[in-house]
């Protein structure tokens, strides 16, 4: 299969079954509101060495915002439901929390509730005040700009982590800029979020290593300085550059849509295959085949 | 079809009747309904001699008549809902733990005396004692919402300990006094020792008041809280205007006589 002059290469994307949780952050100014989810979604790029993987999800305007301000909403993903609340509560706490007038609310209707606000509370020290709405409980906590504002539960929902592109060029700037397309094009949807630097990895991995302290290490089959140097390189000749794009998705049907929009927005010229990693299809709840994706009858083509 | 009963007679002495209830119609035949016992002053006389009786009981209760003879109407109420088309008597939800009641005219007093959760509107006003404790009681309301439309008089909330109760128009003295903890939301003004003894709890009014001095003021501020608040009395009909919304309130905190720790907003402008 081919897109312009991209080969699609008949592979699949393996990818987990993670739970997910969707937060909104609004403060006085947009400007304040992203500095605090930019924070929270620091150093949570994989859940392998970050505990959890996190990043933006869209801009919540005033009217839409659960306190009529300006908000950002944010997708957090662990393994699991319990070790999702900690990193709530952990980030929650300090990037949220000490970000000048901020609130933070429960963004998904749906899932299992873990108490995060009703943890935070005892930063107020005895100060600390429930409110109780519509069956909804919010904590004021006080802090030295006046209130934080939380919700006492967020929900957790089953979500899937690791839908996954690898783009192969000719050259790093064609790689990139074919990147830089499809993280563009995958940001314009919700219910996902691309957890890498700007959306885009390079140093993706395999499971394992020589080295037994290590789970994973460089995806070596990919890496242009290797081929000849391994039995089995993955990159033809004239493929000198390899990026990934990881994709999680609170369903699967958006992580599948993100995918599909990304191969279509990375086909440029210059990219002379798209490809995905898996593990040999053991290990991950979900096989993402491409010309599966491309074929579906729910897609047009059209970005 | 809901079950509608019409006051067909006056009666000479206030009425009791708790028996208009979803928990105790539950089930029952009309003719059954019908033969339900109510006191009439300290007589016992079946709901047919004072209420004629139409349609069948599907959860929801529509009582039409002038009403404000009548006593404890919808008390100890679990679920369903209770229309009444017009004025009403003492104890209405007393002890509600569930369901709806709404008041199209005005109701008298001990509305909702000791609620644990449902919800009551009142279109028209209200009298004392609105989700308080009853006399010798350290725990009134407990939870649900008491929405009235436009005034009340004296001790609303009365050693309120959870739940909101939301007055359109002015409230009398001793508004929130002793409450334990929960919410009061006055849009209009309330008279003097507002918070009186209050241990926990917020009282929030839209116009400036004259505190007891046992209140300290803390601060000028945005309380965010209250965004939650606006927003949803909006969305069930209350006129909330939006330099409320975007103003500052002079917090207070009291009564110092007890834990200190309860708090009256008062708004304060821009």
């Amino acid at each position: 299969m081919k897109i312009k002059s991209t080969e699609i290469v008949d592979t699949f994307a393996e990818a987990f079954k993670m739970f997910g949780s969707r937060i909104i952050i609004t403060a006085e100014t947009k400007e304040w509101a992203m500095a605090a989810a930019q924070s929270i979604t620091g150093f949570a790029t994989s859940v392998i060495g970050c505990k959890c993987e996190a990043g933006i999800e869209k801009l919540i305007n005033a009217d839409e915002s659960p306190d009529l301000r300006p908000g950002v909403s944010v997708l957090i993903f662990a393994m699991d439901a319990e070790s999702l609340g900690k990193r709530l509560m952990e980030r929650i706490g300090q990037c949220v929390m000490t970000c000048p007038s901020t609130a933070c609310y429960n963004g998904l209707d749906e899932g299992t509730p873990v108490t995060v606000g009703g943890q935070l509370r005892y930063f107020g020290d005895g100060y600390q005040i429930s409110k109780v709405l519509a069956n909804k409980k919010l904590w004021r906590i006080p802090v030295m700009d006046g209130e934080f504002l939380i919700d006492d539960k967020f929900n957790v929902q089953e979500s899937v982590g690791g839908g996954n592109l690898l783009i192969l060029g000719k050259n790093q700037k064609a790689t990139l800029r074919a990147a830089s397309a499809a993280t563009k094009a995958i940001r314009g949807l919700t219910d996902v979020i691309l957890p890498f630097p700007n959306g885009v990895v390079r140093s993706g991995s395999k499971v394992g290593s020589r080295y037994k302290s290590l789970i994973a290490s460089t995806n070596h089959p990919y890496c242009p300085t290797l081929r000849g140097a391994i039995e089995h390189s993955e990159l033809d000749d004239g493929i000198n550059s390899v990026l990934e794009i990881v994709i999680d998705g609170l369903s699967l049907a958006s992580v599948e849509t993100a995918m599909r929009i990304g191969i279509t927005a990375a086909a440029k010229p210059g990219i002379k295959k798209i490809s995905a990693g898996n593990y040999g299809g053991g290990l991950g709840q979900h096989h993402l085949h491409l010309h599966q994706l491309l074929a579906s009858k729910d897609w047009s083509g059209e970005i | 079809m809901a079950l509608k009963l019409n006051l067909h007679t006056q009666p000479d002495v206030p009425l009791e009747a708790d028996c208009i209830c979803p928990d105790r119609m539950q089930s029952l035949s009309k003719s059954e309904i019908e033969d339900l016992i109510i006191f009439h002053g300290n007589r016992q006389v079946p709901l047919k001699d004072f209420f004629e009786c139409s349609g069948e009981f599907d959860g929801e209760i529509f009582i039409d008549g002038d009403l404000s003879k009548v006593k404890h109407i919808g008390a100890a109420m679990s679920f369903g809902k209770i229309t009444i088309n017009g004025s009403v008597g003492v104890h209405v939800g007393a002890a509600m733990s569930g369901g709806e009641i709404i008041i199209e005219g005005d109701v008298s007093d001990w509305l909702g005396p000791e609620m644990l959760g449902g919800k009551i509107t009142v279109k028209g006003n209200a009298g004392h004692m609105v989700g308080s404790g009853y006399r010798g009681s350290t725990i009134g309301m407990q939870g649900g919402e008491i929405i009235v439309h436009g005034n009340v008089k004296n001790e609303t909330g009365h050693v309120m300990r959870r739940g909101l109760i939301v007055v359109g128009g002015n409230t009398g003295d001793f508004t929130g006094v002793n409450m334990v903890a929960g919410t009061i939301i006055v849009l209009g003004e309330m008279g003097i020792r507002t918070g009186a003894g209050m241990k926990r709890g917020s009282i929030i009014c839209q116009t400036k008041s004259e505190l007891l001095p046992t209140f300290t003021r803390s601060c000028d501020y945005k309380p965010l809280f209250l965004q939650h608040y606006f927003k949803y009395l909006k969305s069930i009909g209350l006129a909330i205007n939006d330099s409320l919304m975007n103003g500052s309130f002079e917090r207070w905190c009291g009564d110092s006589v007890e834990l200190n720790r309860g708090e009256i907003l008062l708004y304060a402008g821009k």
